[in-house]
């Protein structure tokens, strides 16, 4: 059995790399023999999962989902070890113009613009939010994707900054992003200050996880979880890497925020119920 | 309402939006209550629960709503995540440079860039300036040196009347453009010097870098004034010698602060004071004497700030005395085999004190470049005598100062 613990993670932006360096050469240092490889898409990495390259995935609630989708079709099991603090709770707004639509139900016959295709907080969480408003795309809408690094999950943000952007040249009637971003916008100035209101906004779900592949060795993985879990914001010497990773803390993982992503990949069609892509226009 | 709940503290946020600045509302009044405690804030406006749980997200506070009151009101619980980041966060002296504690013995690397008096977080980046003791480079009269400095910067545009008009016969002229080409050599010296120093000193003696600057301002300003001289009547520069160079290059190579201080500063730019001097009294035109008036007011404060720092540092440590006196000796047998001062400029000074070709033009101008040699070595040894090297030293090392001046 390797004594070296090997996960994927998703080169979404060049950061990346840094993240993942830091963390390798602290894990050493806390003498976990820790090795990092990188996927340019989330689609590869979960498969890789299934055939003995990884222990374990730095993967985004859609692989997470599409895992789970795919260990249960060959009986086996994964599991969430752990997340960012900043991971849990979150939510998408929908936002208009000051003088745009005053309720949900006005948006029928009108644009709405979307993130990535396999966005989870700009596209599919926002597609199901208002299908359970009684609104569906392409029927009662017109949802206009704003798609840039299909295959990244929706990580690299840059589409929900063009959906906002078309907002505000009158190009769409209401944009799709992820509850952070509303005020990020706002400091970028692509958003200006008063021009915009939220109109609705998705109940709170989970984001990333790392997902443990079938068979990883256990032993490995739980000295993995503890040490992620004992980093503290308080030490120096790891708060770098959690500020560039984005968090304060990690906290133990859940499954319970997944809810309402499973049920739009389910509706959207973008993955069969044993994991297999749907998706015909999903390029990555 | 229930007993109780109206002790919380409370912010209204009125209509401002996540988009105009409401998380600084929050964040200020957060700043009121203790870690663990719980904040009230309220909004008229609309859907701006997204936004501020985002907003406590990223900032490690808790956040819930409730909607029990008709409209809805979210409770803040201040994270400890602000106060944890100051933990062991370094203490950096003080502003002002005559309290106690607020210069202090050691700068540290990880200091890095901050304002002395600064607090600094713990991680910061180790930055590598070589020039990190005080012992090293202080001097207390540092800021009011600056302050003066700054105070007596001139526009080489107004404070020279370029247009003057007067025409010197043509060895005459050839000799004050010979003698400028020699400054600006040796003020590129005077330039590079403190420039290399000021690159390696560290923040925290902010004085000294700020005088260190200005330093390096004046001599790019004396450079550019020594060189429309040259332009003024069309001449290109003149000529410049290996002995003159090589003289410069052990200014320039010098690692030592206080060895570099005591050559340049005390011994070079003092004895340049003495020639700028004498520029101002007997150049052959009023452009001339005006820039040798200017530049000399600049170079006299270069000398008091080498003064007050090496007669502090002798003060606290007198063997640095003898470490000055055998750098002399080294840099003059080191010197030994080059010409000193080159015969192109000797004899341009000649000429440009005696203000004409005529026999007795000559004499004179002879004379007066004799008087300036003595004037020089007695400003040195004066110097010398005052940082504490005894009569007879003080007269030896004055005589071993480089022929070349600087």
């Amino acid at each position: 059995m390797s004594t070296t613990l090997v996960m994927g993670a998703v080169a979404y932006a060049p950061k990346v790399v840094t993240i993942w360096e830091g963390f390798k050469a602290w894990f050493r240092e806390q003498g976990l023999e820790f090795d990092f490889v990188l996927y340019s898409n989330y689609e590869r990495q979960v498969e890789a999962q299934f055939d003995g390259t990884l222990d374990l995935a730095w993967n985004s609630p859609l692989a997470w989902v599409r895992a789970e989708r795919i260990a249960r079709a060959r009986g086996l099991q994964v599991s969430a070890v752990a997340m960012r603090d900043t991971d849990q709770d979150l939510s998408s707004v929908l936002v208009v113009r000051q003088d745009g639509a005053a309720e949900v139900a006005a948006l029928k016959g009108r644009r709405v613009g979307f993130g990535a295709i396999d966005s989870p907080q700009a596209t599919l969480i926002p597609l199901d939010h208002l299908r359970q408003a009684g609104l569906v795309a392409g029927r009662d809408y017109t949802a206009q994707r704003f798609d840039v690094l299909g295959g990244k999950h929706g990580d690299h943000i840059g589409g929900e900054r063009d959906a906002a952007v078309a907002l505000m040249a009158g190009e769409i009637d209401a944009a799709w992003m992820i509850d952070g971003n509303y005020m990020a916008f706002a400091n970028e100035g692509v958003l200006p200050s008063g021009a915009t209101r939220i109109l609705t906004r998705t109940g709170l779900y989970d984001h990333c996880n790392f997902t443990v592949s079938p068979g990883a060795p256990a032993e490995l993985i739980g000295r993995f979880t503890e040490l992620l879990l004992g980093m503290s914001w308080d030490d120096p010497a790891v708060r770098s890497l959690l500020e560039l990773e984005g968090l304060r803390a990690w906290r133990p993982g859940r499954t319970s925020g997944y809810a309402a992503l499973a049920r739009a990949v389910d509706d959207e069609a973008f993955y069969d119920a044993e994991g297999k892509i749907l998706a015909a226009d999903y390029r990555y | 309402m229930p007993k109780g709940r109206s002790l919380l503290p409370t912010i209204d946020i009125e209509s401002v939006g996540f988009d105009a600045g409401a998380h600084l509302l929050v964040k200020l009044a957060l700043g009121r209550v203790a870690v663990g405690e719980v904040l009230r804030v309220r909004s008229q406006g609309e859907g701006w629960e997204g936004p501020l749980a985002a907003w406590c997200r990223s900032q490690g506070h808790a956040v819930d709503f409730d909607a029990a009151a008709g409209h809805i009101e979210a409770r803040v619980t201040r994270g400890a995540v602000q106060a944890g980041r100051w933990r062991a966060a370094a203490v950096t002296g003080a502003i002002d440079p005559r309290a106690d504690n607020a210069v202090l013995p050691q700068a540290e690397a990880r200091w890095g860039l901050a304002a002395r008096g600064a607090t600094v977080e713990a991680g910061s980046p180790a930055f590598a300036f070589r020039l990190s003791r005080k012992d090293e480079v202080w001097a207390d009269s540092a800021a009011t040196l600056y302050a003066e400095a700054a105070a007596a910067q001139w526009n080489a545009d107004t404070a020279i009347d370029w247009n003057t008009a007067f025409a010197l016969p043509d060895e005459v002229e050839d000799a004050v453009v010979q003698v400028m080409t020699y400054m600006v050599e040796n003020e590129n010296a005077a330039l590079v010097v403190p420039a290399r120093f000021l690159g390696q000193l560290h923040p925290h003696f902010r004085e000294v870098q700020a005088l260190l600057a200005i330093q390096v301002a004046d001599e790019a300003r004396h450079i550019d004034v020594f060189t429309r001289r040259i332009a003024l009547k069309g001449r290109q520069p003149g000529l410049s010698t290996a002995g003159g160079q090589t003289s410069l290059k052990t200014l320039v190579d010098e690692p030592d602060f206080s060895v570099a201080q005591f050559l340049l500063a005390v011994l070079g730019e003092g004895t340049f004071v003495s020639l700028l001097n004498f520029l101002n009294q007997h150049a052959p035109d009023p452009v001339t004497r005006q820039i040798a008036r200017l530049a000399a007011r600049d170079e006299a404060r270069h000398v008091a700030f080498g003064m007050a720092h090496l007669g502090q540092s002798i003060a606290r440590e007198p063997a640095l005395l003898s470490r000055l006196g055998n750098a002399v000796e080294a840099r003059y047998e080191h010197l030994a085999g080059t010409s000193g001062l080159n015969e192109e400029v000797f004899d341009a000074l000649i000429l440009l004190a005696a203000g004409g070709t005529r026999p007795a033009d000559i004499a004179a101008g002879y004379g007066r470049v004799q008087g300036l040699l003595q004037d020089m070595a007695r400003g040195r040894e004066a110097r010398l005598a005052k940082l504490g090297f005894k009569g007879e030293a003080a007269h030896r090392l004055a005589s071993l100062h480089t022929r070349n001046f600087m």
